[in-house]
C-alpha cells in the first residue's frame, strides 16, 4: 500500500515535471533549429547570430540590466534608510508605513502600472528611459524594506550604542557595528529588487515611451507579429542567465525569507 | 539621539505619497470623472455593464477561478510529497519546481506557441488523433497558460506552510489513534490552510488581472477583462473608461487581500 502511494507520489511529480519543462525545452530546441517554421531543418547557430546583430534586441539588453542595475541600488539606499527610521517609530505610525509599504506588492500589477502611468501624465513627465526608472524604484523598495527589517529587528541596539558611547560618531558606529549586521538582508534585498526589475514586463509597458524597449516589452512587440526565432535564442540565453543567477544568489545569501508576490 | 533618527524614514514617505498614494488616487479620480469635461460621473464604472465589458468581466472571473482550483489540485499533491521527501535532498527538488519562475514571463508564456500553434507538437499530436481546430485562441488555450504560469505561485506558500508542521503533531495524532486518512484531514488539512489562502491570492489576483497571456494564446479572439482595460489606456486611449474599469477590479483585489489578511497574519506562507 505504501509503495503503491509512492509510486504515484512519484508519478505525480514527474508528470508536473514534465509539465513545467516541456515548453522550455521545445523553446530551446527550436532556438537551434535551421528553418523559421516548425519543422526541424536541421542544426544551426543562425538565430544567435541574427540575435547578436540585432541593435534592437542589444539595446533592449543594455535597458534592462541598466534599469535593473540602477533602480535596485537606488532602492536599495532608500530602503536602508528607511529601515533605519522606522526602527525608530513605534505603534501606529509604523502600521501605517508598513501598510503603505505594502500596497505595491499586494496589488495586481496591472492597477499598479496603470496609475503610475496615470502620476507621470499628471506630472508632465516624457515617457521614457527616466519614467521606467522611477516605476521601477517604486515597486523595487518594498522588496527591499522587507528584507532588511527583520535584520534591524533582530539586531542588538546596545553595540550601536556602545560604540557610540565609546566616541565613535553617528556615521561611523553606522558604517561599523549596523551593517555589517543587516548586511545579509540588505543583500538579498538588492538581488531580490534586481531580478524583480528585470523579470517584469506590465509596469514597464505602461511607464515606458515608444522609442524604448527592455527585454521583456521587446519580446512581447516581436512575439504579437508571430513566432520570431531569435527570440528562441534570446530565451534561452536569459534563461540561462537566471540559472546561473539564481544557482550564484542561493550561494552567497542564506536569508531569503522575504515575500514574493505574483509578479504578473 | 532616537527622535533625530526617525526623519530617516521620511524621504521614502514622500516617494511612496507621490508614487504609491497619489497614483491610486488619480485612478479613482479618472475612474469617476468625465473625459473632456472633468464632471463627476459614475458612467465610467457602470461601463462595466456594457455587453462587451461585462462578458470579458465574466470570462475572467471563470477562468481566473478555475486556474486557481485547477493549480491547487496540482500543487497541494506536490507540495505533500515534497514535505514527506524533506529529509532527503527536498532542497533541489523544490528548486527544480520552482526554477521556471526564474524564467521570464513573457517567455514562459511564448513557449507554449511553440508547442499549441499549427505545426506544434500538442498540435500535431491531437491532430494525429482526430482533434479539429486550432488550439490557439480557445479558452482552453488561455487557461493552459495560466496554469502554467502561475503554478509556481502556488507549490511555494503550500509547501511553505507544509514543511512548517512539526512531525511530531502528526505523531502525537497518530498516537491517539488517527489513521493516515485522519492525520491528512484533520491536522495536516487545517495546519495547512494559511498557505492555501495565500497560494489562492497569489494566483487568482494576477490570473485575473492579465492580458498577456490571453493576448499571446487567445490568438485576438479572447478578450479579457486586462485586455480591454489595457486596450482603453494604450489604443483606445479612453484612460477614463480605463481607469473607471481598474476600479471595479480593484474591488475584487481588494477583497480577496482582505481574506489573505484575514488568515494569514504572520506574512509567513508568503516567504519565499
Amino acid at each position: 500500500m505504501k509503495k503503491l502511494a509512492s509510486f504515484f507520489g512519484k508519478a505525480w511529480l514527474a508528470l508536473v515535471f514534465v509539465f513545467l519543462y516541456a515548453p522550455i525545452v521545445t523553446l530551446i530546441v527550436y532556438s537551434f533549429n535551421e528553418g523559421k517554421g516548425r519543422k526541424w531543418a536541421g542544426f544551426s547557430l543562425v538565430w544567435y547570430e541574427r540575435m547578436l546583430h540585432s541593435s534592437a534586441i542589444g539595446d533592449a539588453v543594455v535597458n534592462t540590466l541598466s534599469i535593473a542595475l540602477l533602480s535596485a541600488l537606488i532602492a536599495t539606499v532608500l530602503g536602508v534608510i528607511s529601515c533605519i527610521g522606522l526602527s525608530a517609530l513605534k505603534g501606529r505610525a509604523k502600521a501605517v508605513y508598513m501598510s503603505i509599504n505594502n500596497i505595491p506588492l499586494l496589488n495586481s500589477d496591472l492597477v499598479t502600472g496603470l496609475s503610475l502611468m496615470l502620476v507621470f501624465v499628471a506630472v508632465g513627465l516624457s515617457f521614457g528611459y527616466s519614467t521606467v526608472l522611477l516605476a521601477h524604484i517604486s515597486f523595487n523598495v518594498p522588496y527591499v524594506i522587507l528584507s532588511v527589517m527583520p535584520r534591524i529587528r533582530s539586531m542588538n541596539q546596545s553595540t550601536y550604542e556602545a560604540a557610540v558611547d565609546l566616541g565613535a560618531k553617528p556615521i561611523r558606529a553606522f558604517f561599523a557595528v549596523t551593517v555589517p549586521e543587516i548586511l545579509p538582508g540588505v543583500i538579498s534585498g538588492f538581488l531580490m529588487a534586481f531580478t524583480m526589475s528585470l523579470d517584469d514586463f506590465i509596469i514597464t509597458h505602461f511607464t515606458k515611451g515608444p522609442g524604448i524597449n527592455t527585454i521583456s516589452t521587446l519580446i512581447y512587440s516581436e512575439v504579437r507579429r508571430g513566432i520570431q526565432p531569435s527570440m528562441n535564442a534570446l530565451s534561452t540565453v536569459m534563461f540561462l542567465s537566471a540559472i546561473l543567477l539564481l544557482i550564484l544568489t542561493n550561494v552567497i545569501p542564506k536569508d531569503r525569507r522575504v515575500k514574493q508576490k505574483a509578479a504578473d | 539621539m532616537t527622535n533625530k533618527k526617525k526623519w530617516l524614514a521620511l524621504p521614502y514617505f514622500v516617494w511612496m505619497v507621490g508614487f504609491t498614494l497619489i497614483p491610486l488616487v488619480l485612478i479613482a479620480v479618472y475612474g469617476l470623472t468625465e473625459r473632456g469635461s472633468g464632471a463627476f460621473t459614475f458612467s465610467n464604472v457602470l461601463s462595466i455593464f456594457q455587453e462587451e465589458h461585462l462578458r470579458a468581466l465574466i470570462l475572467s472571473l471563470v477562468l481566473s477561478v478555475i486556474c486557481t482550483l485547477v493549480c491547487l489540485l496540482i500543487a497541494y499533491p506536490v507540495a505533500l510529497i515534497l514535505r514527506r521527501a524533506k529529509v532527503k535532498k527536498s532542497g533541489f527538488v523544490i528548486f527544480i519546481f520552482i526554477l521556471p519562475m526564474w524564467m521570464n514571463f513573457l517567455l514562459r508564456t511564448y513557449a507554449w506557441l511553440n508547442l499549441l500553434d499549427d505545426g506544434g507538437l500538442i498540435f500535431t499530436a491531437l491532430k494525429a488523433l482526430g482533434f479539429q481546430g486550432n488550439i490557439i485562441g480557445t479558452n482552453g488555450a488561455v487557461l493552459l497558460g495560466m496554469v502554467y504560469n502561475y503554478l509556481p505561485f502556488m507549490i511555494l506558500p503550500l509547501y511553505n506552510s507544509l514543511t512548517a508542521i512539526d512531525d511530531q503533531v502528526l505523531n502525537a495524532a497518530r498516537d491517539l489513534g488517527a489513521n493516515e486518512r485522519k492525520v491528512l484531514t484533520r491536522v495536516i488539512f487545517p495546519l495547512s490552510f494559511p498557505g492555501v489562502v495565500s497560494g489562492i491570492t497569489m494566483v487568482f489576483v494576477p490570473s485575473l488581472t492579465t492580458f498577456v497571456v490571453s493576448d499571446l494564446l487567445g490568438g485576438r479572439k479572447i478578450l479579457l477583462i486586462g485586455n480591454i482595460i489595457e486596450s482603453e489606456f494604450s489604443i483606445a486611449s479612453n484612460r477614463h473608461v480605463g481607469a473607471g474599469l481598474s476600479l471595479v477590479l480593484m474591488i475584487f483585489i481588494l477583497i480577496s487581500m482582505a481574506i489573505l489578511n484575514h488568515y494569514d497574519k504572520t506574512g509567513e506562507a508568503n516567504a519565499i
